[in-house]
């Protein structure tokens, strides 16, 4: 459920929905249908597959055990598992969230470099491109064991997944201008400094956005990975924790799993609304 | 050229492009030795069939591109210091609007690049929309707009910081023929209220018989002037004009220019 590639494909689908609807004109009902729809079909989906397969309780939990694991005391706590797990995503959440921040930042900033300099990008663009097909389960000890556990380190691995996209996207799209729009700028004798504000910006901003609708869900599963070795707390932390501790509890993990896939539609869908409020000019869709 | 009196405009004498590698054999001549003097508040059309250099010689005058021989001078400077100086408006066959600002934007971007106060961005922008007739469209985006509407709000722009010389690239040649000859009346309109000086590209012979006061026959392979037809229509100029037997007369005069070759 939490795999980004799945969690990508519901959400581009979900998206092309909410383009079709912004042209007719929002119904919610249908949507709400939509999604009451899906729910349940998930769940007939998952009971008919656990009584077929006759799979054992301890392999896949009933699916109502998961929304009731979140209500159960925590084992040493008293408090219920649910708050205590919402508590620990908050620091994924603000590990992911800068990590986001820093990765596009830089990825922007990056494009934009390779986006005025051939040399530049011909030069460095390799190594960006060759920096990515290291796997993060790699990097993230690494930096751990330069920087140190922490708030930083967990953030700075999240931003290793989110700056890549962007820094591809961000050149595209300043480059996706037409000669003509540039010639316009030229004839008006407006510097590099305008012709980047004015023109190329606002332009690429939708390239950017494609590229934050990936970096988004992959900052959070940069966070998730890096609490795992650089940390002992976050949702992320959990999971193991989760795992290791299955034998007594199975629906703790499943349940630490749909957090975690809702965290991400939800910063996906952050990125969507961010989108429509930017990009209003593309209403057109044809 | 009888244009002795006025010190001309713009000044071409001489001028060669070629394009591509210098020596090599897949060097295409576009232009080869051409000269012309325009006159200011003229309203002068390059015509002539695909390749002839007709776009090459008006983004030679616009500083787009550099001369391979030859000089230009525009107001007595260099092309390019005439474009640092925002002598030219430019209107390409494609609106070229950029699509994330509505139609008051994209007629007030020139303005805002040449830092115009943004009271003054406001009041002129108004006043182009007006003069081509989209007052009321200020708020749409260019999506919104036909073609022939979007290109009027890309003559508004290129008209708003009131440039000496207007350079327009085919810029109906994507219209109909019904919406072009109405865009041809317009700017003439348009033209009337301005003392701009025109380059107008096309290879309609009937839309330059109708707009100039030249037109400039050019012939391809290489790209060289073949002769320039002086139109003496009255004007102004109007459906009618397109009737006299007159108009088919000067049509028939440029035709012969193209068929010389």
């Amino acid at each position: 459920m939490a795999d980004s590639r799945l969690l990508e494909l519901e959400a581009t689908e979900a998206e092309g929905e909410a383009r079709r609807q912004a042209q007719r004109g929002p119904s919610l009902l249908r949507r709400g249908l939509a999604l009451g729809g899906l729910v349940v079909g998930i769940v007939v989906v998952w009971e008919v597959v656990k009584v077929a397969f006759a799979i054992t309780d301890f392999n896949l939990p009933h699916i109502y055990a998961i929304p009731l694991a979140f209500l159960k005391p925590l084992a040493g706590t008293g408090q219920p598992m649910g708050l205590y797990l919402l508590d620990q995503t908050q620091y994924t959440v603000y590990e992911a969230l800068a990590g986001f921040v820093m990765g596009g930042l830089a990825g922007f900033a990056l494009g934009v470099v390779f986006a005025h300099s051939a040399l530049l990008e011909r030069g460095c663009l390799p190594y960006v491109v060759a920096s990515q097909t290291v796997p993060i389960l790699a990097v993230a000890p690494m930096v751990v064991i330069w920087l140190g556990r922490g708030f930083f380190s967990i953030a700075l691995i999240a931003s290793y997944l989110t700056f890549f996209p962007v820094v591809i996207n961000t050149l595209r799209g300043l480059l996706s201008v037409e000669p003509a729009a540039l010639e316009l700028m030229q004839s008006y004798a407006a510097t590099r400094r305008e012709i980047l504000f004015k023109l190329r910006m606002p332009a690429s901003l939708p390239y950017l956005f494609t590229a934050l609708k990936i970096s988004v869900t992959a900052s959070i599963i940069g966070a998730l990975i890096a609490e795992m070795t650089g940390s002992q707390r976050g949702l992320g932390w959990n999971l193991v924790y989760f795992a290791q501790y299955y034998n007594s509890d199975p629906p703790n993990l499943w349940a630490a799993i749909l957090l975690s896939g809702v965290l991400g539609l939800l910063a996906y869908g952050a990125i969507v609304l961010a989108e429509r409020r930017a990009v209003r000019w593309q209403t057109r869709v044809d | 050229m009888a244009m002795a009196s006025t010190s001309p405009i713009v000044s071409i004498t001489n001028v060669s492009k070629r394009f591509g590698a210098s020596g090599s054999n897949g060097q295409t001549n576009a232009l080869s030795r051409v000269s012309l003097d325009i006159a200011p508040g003229e309203f002068i059309s390059l015509l002539g069939p695909s390749g002839c250099g007709k776009s090459t010689l008006l983004r030679l005058v616009a500083d787009l591109i550099e001369p391979s021989d030859g000089q230009i001078s525009v107001k007595g400077k260099t092309p390019r210091q005439a474009r640092l100086d925002r002598e030219y408006g430019i209107v390409f066959q494609s609106p070229v609007l950029y699509e994330w600002r509505n139609v008051l934007h994209n007629v007030e971007l020139p303005l805002e690049v040449m830092r115009f106060p943004a009271a003054e961005r406001d009041r002129r922008a108004r006043e182009m929309l007006e003069l081509v007739g989209l007052k009321d469209f200020e708020r749409h985006y260019p999506w919104q707009l036909s073609g022939g509407m979007q290109q009027r709000v890309s003559i508004a722009r290129a008209l708003s910081f009131k440039p000496a010389i207007l350079l327009m690239d085919e810029p109906f040649g994507a219209l109909d023929e019904m919406t072009r000859e109405r865009m041809n009346t317009e700017l003439l309109n348009i033209w009337s209220q301005t003392d701009t000086t025109v380059i107008f590209v096309t290879h309609s012979i009937a839309e330059a018989v109708f707009l100039s006061s030249r037109v400039v026959v050019m012939t391809p392979r290489p790209g060289r002037i073949e002769k320039v037809v002086t139109i003496d229509l009255p004007r102004p100029r109007n459906f009618e004009t397109r009737e006299q037997p007159h108009f088919f007369e000067l049509v028939t005069a440029v035709r012969e220019g193209l068929r010389e070759v």
